[in-house]
């Protein structure tokens, strides 16, 4: 079995070991040294400090363990995974270790990051040499205080045993310990004898999550905080003329009105950079500062503020037509070229041809965007959920014209991510707010300043074609057409990449004002539903089992291995005969209409069956079987959450969330208008692993992308109707449809 | 500005507030108790929910100079030692992804099944209806009530 692509992983000193004042050991590691593919060793190790590490295993005398948890916690659960490898690998008990999340090290690296799935596949070999190697260091100091051979030494629970049967626990050895070299050289456990990957660890938050206690950004408190709401432009393409603040002011809870970004502005644009969200800070905006957060939201609805176009004001009707235009013109970028489809379309008997659509989509993170900021002249002190601390820190050093050095950033826990959180533009304004104010204070995002001042995911359309000469599929043709970008490079080597002759995906983009980014799972979110769905149809065109179109075009790829692709044929076959088995594909009762899906993305592959019925002319979803293969499960309670949610999610975007602009202005601005998926409409999630001992990948996101065609294809089995335009059940059009 | 005496998890406080501020912000940014959560501000997300007088209710509505004289329980005042059986079967169930809207979830259940200790799924399901979970915890929370119920009947 061929495994997707791995990251090699080249074994090199990232430690570094001390004796603590408090009698300890503490044990860094740089997490993201360690876990760069290439093998270099950035500075020179003598003069490391443990400023350079941005992880940590303490141990004390009594031989209770803390994990500093280094990555951000967004809810993907790798606050408690991560730790969870460590700890198999020190051969500790569970129970005995303590979780703290890191701060950032500003300093020196830059990749402490959620997102993209990435965490645990990036960091799954790096935290066991680290976890292996402390235990070997704990085990080589027992082995000299007996005076024995380390190898005669066993480990379980922190308990080391020698072959008299005494025993010494890792307290008892932690100082003599701290003063050895680290060993180069250490053994991993084989996957058969884990004791807690693949166990199921509980989240390390749970008893604070379920009493209330202050965990995230919109928690955090500071004597003498003040409040900040934000009024920001009411329309893309439109900037602040001016304002009169005289009601806001006359209110009790008020303490002052101020006006910043000037310094965003000035900073984004000398940057040599691109920034993303640019857009949201090229016009000024009016702060009110106030003593509570009701004082500062009040104070913001009474401003009277004026506007004045900036640019063009853009609307969804245009969009459409753009995107459709770019679809039908010339202006393509080619991705990648397999053989010759224009002549596999000029040869065939037959060509089936599609295009598919999707709305922009706001993140909606349950917790609102906010930050806390305290500048002052010895430091820059910033508190709050982010999903890229490293850069923050950065932008902020680079407006304020701070040193680096002067940014602290502190990471709370934070109430969803989804994308949103990898955007530091919250953080770049309340910094500027506390530099104007001199004093500590959280700036708050309503949910209707949340939902219409975001980074959407930009609305996209797909034009699929296929060619059938001889009643076989000869050429497959994708083009995208998408607002200010393109899908990610490696999209392109995703099946069916690799599985016909002739094949070819051509991209093409209309630059918005609208400010649009990384959404959970970026393109695949809708690519997945659009190649899906038409899988389905072509299957039907070309008289075929849809489950065994797809086995054989993987069957193509096996006889004909090509390096440039990003999935396994096998693993995606694997998965498929998993869902087939596990969802009693075909053989269902009446009334229950079953579609199917398979899907590679973030280096997870996976195959989902919808169980849908028909209630009163309209489609619900009863039940979703996913078959999923990401390698060893680190946790499966996590990973269960983590599939079981990014199913929901996907049907609830699919089927029933849209946004649109009209003259620049968002459609929705709260959950009155924008629908989110509530229980009512949820389906039960039916999850099977595939079984191997293959190095773990992610699984925040590769659940989502394939159930939108899955429940489609469903759809179209009760009511006859191919749905190519998200959200469904805007367009589906119920009145002509029987169940 | 008017001073408010409000009863909240059998605790008096008084509180200067504006009689149109939320109960919601005189709770986290008053009292200090922030397991409260701010999610929509217009009662339909349902992170806010507290109880009234044993009632399901969303504090982004209700205002402070309505709340006088109300007995109002928050997540911090659920249980003494965090371990009601709702919180009891959210810790089981390992429900939270990230979080956020749980507090809420749980303060909606507790009083759904405190009026109804065995519910079936469909009931489940509407009395749930208004509380968001953006992470689709859904399966996880309506299997907990259920794991709750269990202990309660």
């Amino acid at each position: 079995m061929t495994p997707s692509k791995q990251i090699t992983f080249s074994r090199r000193s990232f430690l570094k070991t001390s004796t603590l004042a408090s009698g300890g050991m503490l044990i860094g590691f740089n997490l993201f040294n360690a876990c760069k593919p290439e093998a270099k060793v950035p500075i020179d190790l003598s003069q490391l400090n443990y400023n350079d590490f941005n992880a940590y295993i303490k141990i004390s005398k009594e031989g209770k363990v803390t994990i500093f948890s280094p990555n951000p916690e967004i809810g993907q659960g790798v606050k408690t995974s991560m730790p969870m490898i460590i700890a198999e690998e020190l051969d500790v008990a569970w129970e005995d270790v303590y979780v703290v999340q890191a701060p950032l090290d500003t300093e020196n690296y830059t990749r402490q990051v959620a997102g993209g799935s990435q965490s645990i596949r990036f960091s799954w070999q790096a935290l066991r040499q680290t976890g292996a190697t402390a235990k070997q260091m704990l085990v080589n100091a027992a082995a000299a205080k007996w005076g024995v051979d380390a190898s005669e030494c066993s480990v379980a629970k922190g308990i080391i045993t020698n072959a008299k049967g005494e025993k010494l626990g890792y307290g008892d050895v932690v100082l003599e310990a701290a003063a050895l070299e680290v060993p180069e050289n250490v053994t991993l456990k084989a996957p058969k004898d884990f004791t807690i990957i693949g166990k199921g660890a509980g989240n390390v938050d749970i008893d604070k999550i379920v009493t209330g206690k202050p965990l995230f950004g919109l928690d955090y408190k500071e004597e003498g905080m003040l409040y900040a709401s934000v009024l920001r432009p009411p329309a893309f393409g439109q900037v602040l003329e001016s304002f009169d603040d005289i009601a806001t002011r006359a209110l009790p809870g008020v303490v002052d009105v101020i006006v910043i970004g000037e310094k965003a502005r000035a900073y984004l644009e000398g940057s040599k950079k691109k920034s993303w969200t640019a857009q949201l800070s090229k016009s000024d905006k009016v702060v009110v500062i106030a003593k509570t957060t009701w004082d500062a939201i009040k104070g913001k609805r009474a401003i009277k503020a004026i506007w004045k176009n900036d640019s063009e004001l853009e609307s969804t009707e245009s969009h459409d037509k753009l995107l459709l235009d770019l679809l039908e013109g010339e202006t393509f970028k080619t991705r990648r070229k397999d053989g010759n489809v224009k002549k596999a379309f000029a040869n065939a008997d037959k060509v089936l041809e599609r295009i598919y659509e999707s709305p922009f989509l706001p993140h909606n993170c349950m917790e609102p965007m906010n930050f806390f900021a305290n500048v002052t002249s010895e430091k820059v002190h910033l508190v709050g959920p982010v999903q890229t601390p490293a850069e923050a820190a950065k932008v902020v050093s680079g407006l304020l014209d701070r040193k680096l050095e002067d940014i602290h950033i502190e990471m709370t826990r934070m109430g969803g991510g989804f994308g949103r959180r990898l955007y530091g533009d919250f953080v770049y304004e309340v910094a500027e707010i506390s530099n104007a104010i001199k004093k500590p204070v959280k700036m708050v995002s309503t949910r209707e300043d949340d939902m219409t001042t975001g980074v959407y995911r930009p609305a996209t359309k797909y034009k699929i074609a296929a060619s059938i000469k001889d009643g076989k599929l000869t050429g497959y043709h994708l083009k995208e057409a998408s607002i200010n970008g393109n899908m990610y490079g490696l999209i392109p080597n995703f099946f069916p990449a690799a599985a016909l002759e002739n094949y070819q995906v051509d991209t093409a983009n209309y630059k918005s004002n609208i400010t649009t980014g990384a959404w959970r799972a970026p393109y695949t979110n809708f690519l997945a539903s659009a190649e899906q769905s038409f899988f389905d149809e072509l299957a039907e065109v070309l008289e075929v089992d849809r489950v065994q179109l797809h086995l054989d075009l993987l069957e193509n790829v096996k006889k004909n291995p090509e390096p440039n692709i990003e999935y396994s044929p096998e693993r995606l076959q694997g998965v498929i005969k998993k869902v087939v088995d596990k969802s009693n594909w075909g053989k269902t009762e009446a009334g229950v209409y079953q579609g199917f899906s398979v899907y590679y993305c973030h280096n997870t592959h996976v195959a989902e069956v919808a169980d849908i019925i028909m209630d009163n002319g309209s489609p619900i979803v009863k039940k979703v079987t996913c078959a999923v293969d990401c390698g060893i499960v680190v946790n499966p309670l996590g990973a269960m959450n983590q599939i079981k949610g990014g199913v929901i999610d996907g049907i609830g975007h699919a089927m029933y969330s849209d946004f649109g602009f009209n003259n620049g202005v968002p459609q929705s601005n709260n959950f009155s208008t924008y629908q989110l998926i509530r229980m009512a409409q949820t389906p039960k999630v039916d999850v099977h692993f595939i079984e191997n001992d293959i190095d773990p990948t992610g699984l925040g996101e590769p659940t989502l992308p394939p159930v939108g065609a899955a429940v489609a294809n469903a759809i179209y089995k009760a009511t006859g109707k191919r749905l190519t335009k998200q959200p469904y059940m805007s367009n589906l059009d119920l009145e002509k449809v029987v169940g | 500005m008017p001073t408010f005496n409000l009863k909240i998890n059998n605790e008096k406080h008084t509180v200067e507030a504006d009689a149109d501020t939320p109960l919601l912000w005189v709770l986290r940014d008053q009292i200090d108790l922030v397991g409260t959560k701010f999610g929509c501000g217009i009662g339909q997300c349902g992170a806010c929910t507290v109880h009234v007088d044993g009632n399901a209710m969303r504090s982004c509505l209700l205002l402070v100079s309505q709340a006088e004289g109300l007995n109002i329980t928050t997540i911090e005042g659920l249980s003494e030692q965090g371990d009601h059986p709702v919180q009891q079967a959210w810790k089981e169930i390992d429900v939270p992804q990230c979080g956020y809207c749980q507090s809420g979830q749980i303060m909606t259940a507790s009083a759904f099944l405190s009026k109804n200790p065995n519910p079936n799924e469909s009931e489940i399901r509407n009395a749930m209806h208004g509380n968001i979970c953006r992470c689709a915890s859904y399966n996880s929370i309506e299997e907990a009530i259920k794991v709750a119920s269990k202990k309660l009947s």
